[in-house]
């Protein structure tokens, strides 16, 4: 098995440092849309400079590099402790490079571990086998600002009058926007999971963000949720930092995970405008990423 | 675009408004949620009795905090085998967890300037009327750009918190900030929290 460690702090670097094409096309054409001279307007352009600084200097965009998420799919004969290993590994040099800021802490005596390696779950791995022979790696950087904002419903939810169907999940997707004002960085994009159990549900609406921004939900129901969702999003007016404006959300993305008759969950993962995420593939032993 | 020196006066501040653009210049030190939670438990409420080098960063902290500023801030740092510190990125972090200590914090130091995002509450708005002091964003995330106005890392104490919650003694020039909150009782965040509210509620009713 080929060993991939230097490759994974590629994967890190590049995720850390250099804005996704999809994220910073749609970053820059919300600017556009903001009135000249507004706040709104000038926090946009501040952070479209950034991104080509931090690119520039090889920097991290944000200094919270955020909990690293990795998605493995693996064909046959691949080790998922060996590339476990090597990850951590990768994990632990790239913060040496300050690629990463030190940010595992232990949850009841708040000490730093200084490298970013946790217990199992820190850096978060999730591994699925697939069919043919290429290997992919998704990194996800998900800082502490936007997770904290993230929200789970259940449905019925009295409070906001939302029943157990798609105009129940459009009430709360929106309290859940306007919940978090501006303290997830926005603009932001939604990761909405309907169904599940809460820890499925909130695992989907991670996985769902790794969509590209512009693509369509093959289903047209979710499609159209998707665009009232982004477009009532944004009538908030809470706009880039919370300053006021247009731009709200950039995108929203919902993925369907079964669920009990019982429970009726809907998760929603905000995730800030720096949405840090790579992909890396391996395939007849080449290494590409993108 | 207004440029201002660290210490702030009582008069520059009363002057400043929300909407304000201003470019900062002088000492100042990052805290955030374990220098918060300390200062609060250990100097305020004095629920716990200073230990280790704590009274020596209490006066040594203080001067700079008389009429200064505090950035919640955890950066990334270089140089940290060397002591040779260097700030890499260094955009703020979300304040509002600051909330329960902030407005204690700035009338014990007479803090005159808080730098974060994300705004902050009513018990903050009031200190700021009080001390008097204002609420500064920084464009969240925008870390490499803002690293850039840090002259120089003159110190770090606490780094037994860890490289994101000790607190930093920076140099900054020209450090860019919006005021959101002055000494007036103003606040964007408030503000913007009404009136997208109003708008919540009409979509919900649909």
């Amino acid at each position: 098995m080929q060993d991939l460690t230097n490759q994974f702090v590629e994967l890190v670097r590049l995720a850390a440092t250099s804005l996704p094409p999809d994220v910073e096309k749609a970053l820059a054409s919300s600017l556009e849309n903001e009135e000249p001279g507004s706040a709104a307007r000038g926090a946009l352009e501040t952070i479209m400079t950034n991104v080509q600084m931090a690119r520039d200097n090889v920097t991290p965009i944000c200094q919270d590099t955020g909990t690293p998420i990795f998605y493995v799919h693996y064909p046959e004969g691949w080790s998922t402790l060996k590339l476990k290993a090597q990850i951590r590994a990768a994990v632990a040099q790239a913060t040496q490079h300050n690629y990463l800021r030190p940010n595992a802490v232990d949850p009841v005596t708040g000490a730093n571990t200084g490298d970013n390696l946790g217990d199992e779950h820190y850096p978060t791995i999730h591994f699925e086998e697939v069919e043919g022979d290429t290997l992919t790696v998704e990194l996800m950087l998900k800082g502490g600002g936007c997770e904290n904002v993230g929200a789970q419903y259940k449905l019925p939810d009295n409070r906001l009058g939302a029943g157990r169907d798609l105009e129940g999940v459009r009430k709360v997707v929106l309290d859940a926007v306007y919940q978090a004002q501006g303290k997830g960085c926005a603009p932001g994009i939604l990761g909405v999971a309907v169904g599940g159990d809460r820890g499925t549900s909130f695992v989907a609406s991670k996985e769902t963000l790794l969509r590209q921004l512009d693509d369509t939900n093959p289903d047209p129901q979710l499609a159209a949720l998707e665009q009232s969702l982004t477009s009532e999003a944004n009538q908030l007016g809470i706009g880039p930092m919370g300053f006021g404006g247009k731009t709200t959300v950039v995108a929203t993305k919902i993925k369907t995970a079964h669920r009990l008759p019982a429970s009726y969950f809907v998760s929603v993962s905000y995730m800030c405008w720096a949405y840090r995420r790579r992909k890396m593939t391996v395939a007849a032993g080449q290494v590409s990423y993108s | 675009m207004r440029k201002l020196n660290i210490p702030l006066s009582d008069e520059d501040i009363r002057s400043l408004k929300v909407g304000d653009p201003v470019m900062l210049s002088g000492k100042m030190l990052t805290g955030r949620d374990a220098v918060h939670k300390w200062l609060i438990d250990t100097f305020i409420e004095k629920k716990r009795q200073p230990q280790g080098d704590d009274l020596d960063v209490y006066a040594a902290i203080k001067p700079i905090l008389d009429g200064g500023v505090i950035y919640h801030c955890g950066p990334v740092v270089s140089g940290l085998d060397t002591g040779d510190y260097k700030f890499v990125a260094a955009g703020p972090t979300t304040s509002i967890r600051e909330e329960p200590y902030q407005g204690r914090v700035m009338e014990h130091f007479n803090i005159h300037g808080v730098i974060g995002k994300g705004g902050m509450g009513a018990t903050t708005l009031a200190a700021c009327r009080q001390v008097p002091g204002v609420y500064f964003h920084a464009i969240g995330g925008a870390a490499t750009l803002i690293a850039k106005s840090v002259e120089q890392v003159l110190g770090v104490h606490k780094l037994e918190f860890g490289v994101p919650e000790a607190i930093w003694v920076l140099q900054v020039k020209d450090f860019p900030v919006v005021v959101t909150m002055d000494s007036h009782g103003s606040s964007i965040h408030a503000e913007i929290e009404d009136r997208s509210k109003q708008v919540l509620d009409t979509l919900l009713a649909k």
